[in-house]
């Protein structure tokens, strides 16, 4: 919509759809942004592909940023193909690339097309949801870089990163889920249909043989339903109780098995028809939660680590000086590597030749980005931002100072998740009042009629299962997953709804999580500048590579280049220098002043003076997240609230006015003290929420009991966790957060209700008659009312999320 | 009577004969991506000019 309205007053890209800001680049009476979505739309139009244009209007993924070529020269290397590729014949070779840019129908199209573009690729395939398309290519006519390439070519570039090598990479579609639901849903339809003269005592009338017939034919559809369909619970449950502990799938199993037990028994001894009909039916229903459940994102992945945020080839010198492209994994100490810009340091390593500028804000939380001299050490996961550099490899990729933190305990042990969830709790009291009832039944009728002993013992048993606990769980869950979806917060799982509706204390990271990533303000305070002075400042701060004076450069506007005399840079202090004759000098107060800062409300500041004159200073802010104060003051109210920063204290007297004086702040935090810092706080028996971004979080979102990653493009790496947020969703947190809190309401008011029908079924199971009638009434309706009363219920509290998004 | 004994049988083995076609469709991978190809069934098969000849018809083996 967005485009159509900004298209009346502006012209739009037609490869993009962004404002076309130039007017020279026309090709066919067609406005571009850039001369990349020019090139872009010129090779999709040579090969006769422009229908990509008639799906949807502007599909093309912007093309401003350049990417460099041979970029994707280690594909060539034979090591690195045999490990990307997963299956290959004497002409065929597939592979899976992942496009995070894939975005809409056309995406579609044209990289289904690839073949029209690249003569070597016989098929191009996309999974769309996985944002993944696979290509089967002759390896003869064209290879894995050249395929790379053309994906490249036409706006898509392949995400290739070092997990893609490191075993396992294709997670294999759990399949048997949807078999078995299949098997059950059908033994339970054709069980239900063969049981119905039973239902209407319409045996009376028939021949005796065909009331065999049909019940010999019941329990022979019901043995996959048990054997198979089931074995989940049986297994599930055996194991809990092996670790001395009862959980829900427990009493299921022992319902199902003593149903079958005693169907089985009936029917041999020919003294009734059984309740297999209600076995396949709860076994069908069970695994449709269960599977309805667990069905999450799956273009997004929560247990990404260090190798997922790596690159997979890097350039490396070898003997001769030659330059030569290898896998990451195969970098030794020593090795010269070669990093260009805009790339990741994938191992610790010296600086050897070259500018660095490297952007540490995703690793350690520093928002502006440090430069180092040659010689420096400069640590793995940083990304140089000032041209190309040369290093030698310090440290082996797995020992460098960021991926030491992957050895910490928090990685190894997972996030017990059976045992906390209340479900458990609920269905074990459960599971003893159950007990109860069938034994006083059973011992009610040992002294009144001694016949009906078994009978009532087990119809109670099976009338009672604690089905109806778990389909109000897995269905509530399912249900809030996809709401939450919805808005943009991306769960792991449902196990971390629970925990979130449990937690007590939120633990903020402050860059890129409460600040928004790469972005900053720049204000100027103090007396108005004339176009001289600032054409003075603007000279002498271009001189200096430190990030504070790049900011200044950004924001004067340039007029001329002016002669830079006696140019002195006093580190951590400031620069000064003599501009036609001025005597300019820029730094902090302690340089520019003499005297130590008074009052700094937030941000660095940059003093300025000509002449000694003192002119004002420019003060460089973070720049926050839109609707922080308000969901501040929202969840200031209710949780503890808390700060642990990698980056400086520059702000902290800001964050003290947006926080309130009481909230703890620890800035200089490496990724240890962070997880450290939340262990401490668990300690103290408190259930924190962390928030962070980057890969010093990593830690703490692992140790935290919910660790939610804020992204601004979901796409991009995010750190594992349990939680994705967007970042635009940023201000909802507070409404989320109590929306998950009412995961327990629903499940305890669809649970009440199944107790109603219980005592229902109870009421004659105790007397010993439950006829298979009665509960196969009970038992699809019980289970419908259930997913009807929690697909109502959580559409009704999603309302509430709805008011607070408009 | 003995005609509902056969009646049974054959509708039981038809309806077996589908549950083997649905474990099939399955196991060959068919629901592992449910909504591609709804939108690829939209598009038009054909190209808008046929200068070079359209190879994505061609037989390859899908199943890895």
């Amino acid at each position: 919509m967005k485009v159509l309205e900004k298209s009346e007053v502006k012209t739009t890209c037609f490869h993009c759809g962004e404002d076309v800001v130039t007017d020279d680049i026309i090709v066919d009476d067609k406005h571009f942004c850039c001369s990349g979505c020019k090139t872009v739309y010129e090779i999709i139009n040579k090969n006769e592909l422009c229908q990509y244009y008639d799906i949807t209007n502007s599909p093309g993924i912007n093309q401003k940023a350049k990417i460099r070529e041979g970029k994707f020269d280690f594909l060539d290397d034979e090591k690195i193909i045999d490990k990307l590729i997963h299956f290959k014949d004497e002409t065929q070779q597939h592979v899976i690339f992942y496009l995070p840019q894939m975005h809409c129908s056309s995406c579609i199209w044209i990289l289904e097309h690839l073949n029209k573009i690249n003569k070597g690729i016989i098929k191009s395939q996309v999974n769309f949801i996985k944002k993944e398309v696979t290509v089967i290519y002759d390896f003869k006519i064209t290879s894995l870089k050249k395929v790379a390439e053309t994906l490249t070519l036409i706006g898509y570039e392949p995400h290739i990163n070092l997990s893609d090598v490191n075993s396992n990479k294709i997670k294999k579609y759990d399949r048997t889920k949807i078999v078995k639901l299949g098997i059950a849903g059908f033994c339970f339809g054709n069980i239900m249909m063969l049981s119905f003269p039973e239902y209407f005592s319409l045996e009376k009338l028939e021949d005796p043989a065909l009331k065999y017939w049909f019940n010999y034919l019941n329990l022979f559809l019901s043995l996959p339903v048990f054997f198979y369909s089931a074995s989940e619970f049986f297994i599930s449950g055996f194991k809990g109780l092996r670790q001395r502990f009862l959980n829900i799938d427990a009493p299921i199993a022992l319902a199902v098995l003593i149903t079958f037990s005693r169907s089985v028994y009936e029917i041999i001894s020919s003294t009734g028809a059984g309740y297999l009909d209600s076995m396949s039916g709860i076994v069908f229903f069970m695994l449709i939660g269960r599977y309805f459940q667990n069905r999450t994102y799956q273009s997004i992945s929560f247990d990404r680590d260090y190798t997922s945020y790596f690159p997979l080839g890097v350039s490396v010198f070898n003997d001769d000086g030659i330059e030569k492209q290898i896998s990451v994994a195969d970098l030794k100490v020593g090795d010269r590597i070669k990093i260009h810009n805009d790339e990741i340091i994938p191992a610790d390593a010296i600086l050897f030749m070259g500018k660095a500028t490297i952007d540490y804000s995703f690793v350690t939380g520093e928002s502006l980005p440090i430069d180092k001299s040659i010689g420096e050490i400069v640590y793995a996961g940083g990304k140089q931002t000032s041209g190309a550099i040369e290093l030698e490899v310090v440290k082996e990729v797995s020992q460098s100072y960021l991926t030491q933190l992957w050895n910490n305990e928090a990685f190894q042990a997972k996030k017990e998740e059976v045992k906390v969830s209340f479900i458990h709790r609920i269905s074990r009291y459960f599971t003893y009042a159950l007990f109860t009832v069938a034994l006083s039944s059973a011992t009610y009728w040992y002294f009144h009629d001694t016949t009906k002993v078994w009978s009532a013992l087990t119809a109670v048993l099976i009338v009672a299962c604690p089905c109806a606990l778990l389909l109000s769980a897995t269905f509530t869950n399912g249900n809030m997953i996809r709401i939450l979806n919805k808005y943009k917060l991306y769960v792991k799982n449902s196990a971390v709804i629970e925990r979130m509706a449990n937690i007590d204390t939120i633990v903020f990271d402050k860059t890129g999580t409460i600040t928004e990533q790469r972005k900053s303000e720049i204000v100027y305070q103090g007396q108005d500048l004339t176009t001289e002075q600032s054409q003075l400042i603007r000279s002498l701060a271009n001189q200096s590579n430190h990030p504070l004076s790049k900011s200044v450069v950004s924001h004067l506007p340039f007029n001329k280049t002016l002669l830079v005399k006696s140019y002195k840079e006093f580190k951590g202090f400031g620069t000064s220098a003599l501009i036609n004759g001025n005597s300019v000098k820029m730094g902090s107060s302690e340089f520019v002043l003499n005297q130590k800062s008074l009052q700094v409300n937030s941000g660095s500041r940059v003093y300025l003076s000509i002449n000694d004159e003192f002119l004002g200073c420019f003060i460089v802010k973070n720049s926050y997240r839109e609707g922080l104060e308000k969901i501040v003051s929202a969840l200031g109210s209710q949780y503890e609230l808390k700060i642990v920063s990698g980056d400086n204290a520059s702000e902290a007297t800001y964050l003290k006015t947006l926080f309130g004086e009481k909230t703890e702040m620890l800035f200089d935090q490496k990724p240890e003290d962070k997880l450290n810092y939340i262990k401490n706080l668990q300690d103290q028996h408190k259930k924190v929420l962390m928030i962070g971004d980057g890969l010093n979080d990593a830690g703490a979102l692992m140790q935290s009991d919910v660790g939610i990653a804020i992204s601004d493009d979901t796409n991009n790496f995010s750190p594992a966790c349990d939680a994705v947020l967007s970042g635009k969703q940023f201000s909802l947190l507070n409404e989320l957060i109590n929306y998950c809190r009412k995961e327990k309401v629903i499940i305890y008011a669809s649970f009440t209700l199944s107790i109603i029908y219980n005592f229902i079924g109870l009421f004659f199971a105790v007397q010993g008659n439950l006829q298979p009638v009665i509960a196969a009434i009970l038992m699809p309706v019980s289970s419908i009312s259930i997913v009807l009363l929690t697909t109502g219920m959580s559409a009704l509290y999603e309302l509430k999320l709805k008011k607070h998004k408009a | 009577m003995s005609v509902l004994f056969i009646l049974i049988s054959a509708s039981l083995m038809i309806a077996i004969g589908f549950l083997i076609a649905f474990i099939w469709s399955v196991k060959s991978g068919q629901y592992d991506d449910d909504y591609t190809p709804s939108v690829r069934m939209l598009f038009d098969d054909e190209l808008v000019s046929n200068e070079t000849t359209d190879i994505t018809n061609k037989p390859t083996n899908t199943n890895d």
